[in-house]
């Protein structure tokens, strides 16, 4: 197992109790880059970096909160944990046990620990299997028998009717179908469901009752959540925690109240200023310039220097900043973390009490202006 | 037709039906409302709600042999519903301009931005293409393209999605229209470059003094950007009024609804409070109040008749619902009570 070029040795801190028998899943330095063809005849080789160097735990009953932009690699990251994807480097481990070096035939016994709930409830159900079926199908696979009255009170605990059973998923509407995907999740009474979007694709009133289930079913079966949303509203709504990602990396990582409360990581404030809100009231918005840069060639050092509005040159754009604890259960990757919040912009400029590293590595020409 | 010179649209029992092969499908029931220059209107619903069909049927996009179209929809002194295909065309992209929600697809993959944008200023003008040209890289550049010159020579593959939803509202200002149309602009967008793209259309607003319809199905983007909101439900209005108002005092049980559904990055509630039930097909709608199968207030005339649009008091905005209003002043207390008690509770 190789680390990645540039990625940081130390160990990971603020959820560095690898270890302990709370945790459920624990990610290690993962890395995961695609390797993608470019030019004329795709003679170009070169890599995207999607998952850099992500370290955390998921905690036993937690609903562990992913956010970030299109891109920033949440998606990865659960497909990884569920070994949809095989790492390029680093370790999952999954109740103690390092599952990245697995084979397919190895995790077969895993699988039915884990589970996934998909974003869009049209293409997740297949329309020419009845629902008994589809959420019976996780007991065919695993040589279950007896599946049908299983089906039927799995169609009940998600608030479906059992007499749905011999139905077809175009007869149902957007709600009932992200039920019926939930049912399918909930099948082999699984430790870890992983929400993908769960909720992206349905209207808010709906949205309300899809959450709200997730909600009991954790409660009832001590479920543990890995939830991934680009809505920061829904995540506050349902996450413990929260990793906030950004271009492939963890940049803030903590308790959900206190995230909200108190963002380190000017990106995180920069997201969650930008969130319209329906409360009349006028606020200050930390608007970013520019777009996320390509993650083939992501900026050097820390990857947000290039629309930081904290950004110092020949400190930022040098040093990568690692993520450190900031307070306990709250971390950042961040040499000028914020000191309050709210903050105007130009407070968001001025950054002063600096957590300089011990050595302003100031050698090697800077590479972005 | 009202006197006020800023009055930009007047548009009143707008009803459009489609036909098919299972019945007809009610898409939009009489909805009335106006624009004036420097308002944006919000339409907030959910799908199916008949906020981008009525629309689309104001910029006489629907097709007349498919859709069945009624009412008034009057700009400048002319019923847009009753104008000719070849006058229309001389309004539609020129006057009313639209601007759709998925940039990906509204651009053509194969040909410059720049290009597409010239196309546009070419189809209302008759100048040459030179002009056009110059024309399209001060309006990208104007809607914050930078290094506009050398961008407008670029495929739209080479913008992030951001650029391209302001490409096409460069597109949608060549002529400066004087009302523009913007259907769900940000929802395929982050919410950092939604705040970016936001911010641009009110500029535009404020520097060209136009009138903005924003379509969307996020309340938090019509707090924040409406001077008006429409709430539509099942292809009728059900809630009209100043967004302050509407906000501060919903009168109409849905607009309830859905604020109580939303969740708040705020603070987090003890626990949501969903619409139950789904939204009715429009192939039968209910009769009565269209909302009334799952209103929790419903009584004896909901089933049956069907709320008119009107003001409950002279003080209050337009809504549509049977509640008597000392019934909804009491109600709409409650909920205020029960989000400071969730406030606590969380």
């Amino acid at each position: 197992m190789s680390t990645p070029n540039g990625a940081p040795t130390e160990p990971a801190v603020a959820d560095a109790e690898f270890g302990s028998a709370d945790n459920l899943v624990e990610l290690e330095h993962l890395t995961k880059r695609f390797q993608v063809r470019q030019g004329v005849f795709a003679r170009g080789k070169s890599e995207v970096h999607a998952v850099e160097d992500v370290s955390l735990t998921v905690r036993r009953g937690e609903t562990l909160g992913i956010v970030g932009e299109s891109g920033c690699g949440k998606s990865t990251t659960a497909r990884l944990i569920l070994r949809l994807l095989d790492p390029t480097s680093g370790a999952i481990r999954f109740e103690g046990q390092d599952i990245s070096r697995l084979s397919q035939r190895q995790l077969r016994p895993l699988r039915r620990e884990m589970q996934m709930i998909f974003q869009d409830p049209y293409s997740s159900l297949n329309p020419r299997k009845t629902v008994g079926q589809i959420v019976g199908s996780p007991f065919v696979i695993h040589g279950e028998r007896r599946a049908k009255t299983r089906v039927q009170e799995l169609l009940e605990t998600v608030g479906l009717s059992p007499e749905h059973y011999n139905r077809y998923p175009h007869e149902f509407s957007g709600g009932q179908r992200q039920r019926i995907g939930v049912a399918r999740a909930l099948a082999l009474s699984p430790k870890l469901i992983i929400c993908d979007e769960p909720v992206s694709a349905l209207d808010v009133s709906i949205q309300a009752q899809v959450l709200n289930l997730l909600r009991n079913l954790q409660r009832d079966f001590n479920l543990t959540y890995v939830f991934i949303s680009h809505d920061l509203s829904v995540i506050r709504q349902i996450a413990d925690r929260i990793a906030v990602m950004y271009l492939g990396h963890v940049v803030e990582l903590g308790e959900s109240e206190s995230i909200y409360e108190s963002p380190k990581h000017p990106y995180t404030a920069a997201l969650l200023s930008a969130v319209p809100r329906a409360t009349t009231g006028h606020r200050e918005r930390i608007m970013l310039t520019g777009d996320v840069p390509s993650p083939i060639a992501p900026p050097p050092a820390c990857i947000f220097h290039t629309r930081c509005p904290r950004f110092h040159q020949g400190h930022c754009d040098v040093d990568a900043p690692p993520l450190r604890e900031l307070e306990p259960g709250h971390a950042a990757a961040c040499h000028y973390p914020l000191e309050k919040w709210p903050m105007t912009d130009d407070e968001i400029r001025q950054a002063e009490g600096a957590l300089r590293a011990d050595k302003p590595s100031l050698e090697g020409a800077t590479q972005e202006a | 037709m009202t006197q006020d010179s800023r009055l930009l649209l007047d548009v009143r029992d707008l009803t459009v039906r489609f036909p098919t092969s299972d019945g007809v499908v009610q898409a939009v029931s009489n909805v009335s409302f106006t624009l004036s220059r420097g308002e944006t209107l919000g339409v907030v619903g959910e799908s199916g709600s008949g906020k981008s069909v009525s629309n689309l049927a104001i910029m006489g996009l629907l097709n007349r042999n498919r859709a069945n179209i009624a009412g008034e929809v009057e700009f400048n002194g002319r019923d847009l519903l009753t104008l000719p295909p070849n006058e229309l065309r001389h309004i539609r992209g020129k006057d009313i301009a639209m601007v759709f929600q998925d940039p990906f697809a509204c651009l053509h993959p194969m040909y410059r931005v720049g290009d597409q944008i010239a196309e546009a200023v070419l189809a209302h003008s008759n100048e040459g293409k030179d002009h056009a040209r110059k024309r399209a890289v001060e309006m990208l550049g104007h809607v914050g393209i930078p290094n506009a010159k050398a961008r407008a020579r670029d495929y739209p593959h080479q913008y992030s999605g951001g650029m391209r939803q302001r490409a096409m509202i460069a597109m949608a200002l060549v002529h400066n229209p004087s009302i523009l149309i913007a259907d769900e602009p940000t929802t395929a967008l982050d919410v950092t470059v939604q705040a970016q793209i936001l911010e641009l259309i009110e500029e535009v607003k404020r520097e060209f003094d136009i009138g903005v319809i924003l379509v969307t199905h996020d309340l938090g983007v019509v707090a924040e950007t409406a001077n008006s909101v429409m709430v539509m439900y099942a292809g009728r209005v059900m809630e009209y009024g100043p967004a302050a108002q509407i906000f501060a005092q919903p009168q109409h049980p849905y607009a309830w609804g859905l604020l109580d559904s939303m969740p708040t990055i705020e603070r987090r509630l003890s626990s949501l409070v969903p619409i139950e039930g789904s939204p009715p097909s429009l192939l039968n709608p209910p009769t009565g109040c269209p909302f009334h199968p799952r209103c929790v207030y419903q009584f004896a005339p909901c089933a049956t008749e069907r709320p008119p649009l009107v003001a409950p008091v002279p003080e209050a905005h337009p809504d549509a619902c049977h509640l008597p209003w000392e019934k909804k002043v009491e109600l709409g207390a409650k909920r205020a009570v029960a989000a400071i008690v969730g406030e606590d509770a969380a």
